[in-house]
């Protein structure tokens, strides 16, 4: 039983591991023959990659977007969280802010960045506002979901043997948000560091958008995409070594 | 624990407080149609009283007004002598066994506000001790409500409010957990209103037996159990010593 398992985890990474390798390869591929600058081959990108990374260019501006990314999306989740919690709870809240929100969801990431650097100046707390603002509604919008498919039988429970608020939240709702908090944390990671390269490259002196502009202006595509991979290998990591445990963690009273 | 000074402190038992429960429903309604009739009878202290009735009668719906989890109703449903509490601090096994599945056995009992020794007694008593530390996901439903049962005997409550608590166990377990709920009744006598469908169940159990008519439901019959009554040996064998001490 278990080492079925584990051999099937293992085929599973094996398969996963091919199919990057794979790609490379096709990249690899179609920039030689293409063989031009504007689509450099994947081996040209990792090269330039190296070299920035040894520079201390590429640490520096990923370590920056990172930060921003970092503050940003705690900021939209735990503002986000609040407003959904409140909303899902007592429909007059959700009554009163509900327009609100759908305006912010349907508002454009691009116009939100240019109001605020309008209204606020070019700063790092305009540019931080502008992304959290993007993501705030979405995770409202889940976290409210999650609230009204509470189970409302356990919460009676927690009435009748008197658990109290703090506990009420902690061990009976809290559990059953989880998953609607693990999809808002991970749609917004992905949502969030893309606002952010817009960010930078509006308003900002510094970070992988601003680098990307800097290169989109010489035409260096393997300088651009050397920071774009840097980023999509940055989360990615979060996701294996943070997320996936975590989400594993919180499950783990659904194994059989 | 102490004098007078105590009638007013918050939780827990207050000596010398009689809880009662007095029921006096002209109707309730739910989504506009009538789920309960004229209904009325008194629940004393260390008296078992059953309400029996046929399925979707409004027993359920009974037991959630007086749990003070539904408070619409045409007429009274009031506890008594507790205090400042409009609710007392309740022992409640609900129709669903209503745990914590995220939460271990023990995890369950302990969050409910569950006296440890006496939790562990219990899950000892009912047969789940091998399972305290497993997460109450992985239970069956007979052992998850013997669990529910545990966590409303476990805490110290001033009345337990059992609905049908014996419903889906096997016979054995049937058994062994009436046995435990006398032996218990035997220790803390509180008032308790056991809902079931069960007729011979009710009177191996009960004081006094409260019938109710199909939905929506008006009170038939409201009968005190003799003390010694068996009407069904098999049924009430673990029980029957018990419930002689009771009934004295």
């Amino acid at each position: 039983m278990v080492n079925r398992e584990a051999a099937d985890r293992g085929r599973a990474w094996l398969i996963r591991a091919l199919s990057i390798l794979v790609l490379l390869l096709v990249w690899e591929g179609a920039g030689r023959l293409a063989a031009s600058p504007l689509a450099p081959p994947a081996s040209t990108v990792l090269a330039v990659m190296a070299h920035e990374t040894e520079s201390g260019a590429l640490p520096h501006h990923v370590g920056i977007t990172l930060a921003r990314v970092a503050a940003s999306f705690l900021l939209a989740m735990g503002a986000g969280t609040a407003l959904g919690l409140a909303m899902g709870w007592w429909r007059t809240v959700d009554l009163w802010l509900d327009s609100a929100l759908l305006l912010l969801l349907n508002l454009p990431a691009l116009v939100l960045i240019v109001l605020l650097y309008v209204w606020f100046g070019l700063t790092e707390a305009a540019a931080i506002t502008a992304v959290a603002l993007n993501k705030l509604p979405t995770t409202a919008v889940t976290v409210r979901e999650g609230v009204r498919a509470l189970d409302a039988e356990l919460l009676e429970m927690g009435r009748v043997f008197r658990y109290g608020r703090a506990a009420t939240l902690r061990h009976i709702v809290l559990p059953q948000l989880l998953p609607y908090l693990f999809a808002a944390t991970r749609s917004g990671l992905a949502l969030i560091w893309k606002i952010v390269l817009v960010v930078e490259l509006l308003g900002r002196s510094d970070g992988v958008g601003f680098q990307i502009q800097v290169y989109f202006q010489l035409f260096d595509v393997a300088h651009i995409l050397a920071y774009a991979l840097a980023f999509i290998l940055i989360v990615q990591v979060i996701e294996w070594a943070a997320l996936q445990p975590l989400e594993r963690r919180a499950a783990r009273w659904r194994a059989s | 624990m102490g004098g007078p000074a105590a009638a007013g402190a918050p939780g827990g038992a207050v000596e010398g407080v009689v809880t009662r429960l007095i029921v006096d429903i002209r109707e309730k309604r739910l989504a506009g149609r009538p789920v309960l009739g004229s209904l009325a009878f008194s629940l004393d202290e260390g008296e078992v009283t059953a309400v029996v009735g046929p399925s979707g009668c409004g027993k359920s719906t009974l037991l959630r007004l007086v749990a003070g989890l539904d408070r619409g109703v045409a007429g009274t449903v009031r506890w008594s002598g507790e205090g400042a509490r409009p609710v007392p601090n309740l022992g409640v096994v609900f129709q669903q066994p209503r745990l914590l599945p995220w939460r271990t056995v023990r995890q369950n009992l302990a969050l409910a506000g569950a006296d440890r020794v006496e939790g562990e007694r219990l899950l000892e008593r009912l047969g789940l001790a091998a399972q305290a530390d497993v997460w109450a996901s992985q239970l069956s439903l007979g052992m998850a409500r013997r669990l529910a049962l545990a966590r409303a005997l476990a805490v110290d409550a001033q009345a337990l409010l059992l609905d049908e608590p014996f419903a889906s166990l096997d016979e054995g377990n049937q058994r062994l957990a009436r046995a435990v709920l006398a032996e218990q009744l035997l220790r803390r006598p509180v008032p308790t209103l056991l809902i079931t469908h069960d007729l011979a169940e009710a009177v191996a159990l009960a004081h006094r037996v409260l019938v109710l008519s199909p939905g929506p439901a008006r009170l038939l019959f409201d009968q005190a159990v003799p003390p010694g009554v068996r009407t069904d040996p098999a049924l009430a064998t673990a029980t029957v010593a018990a419930l002689r001490d009771l009934a004295r």
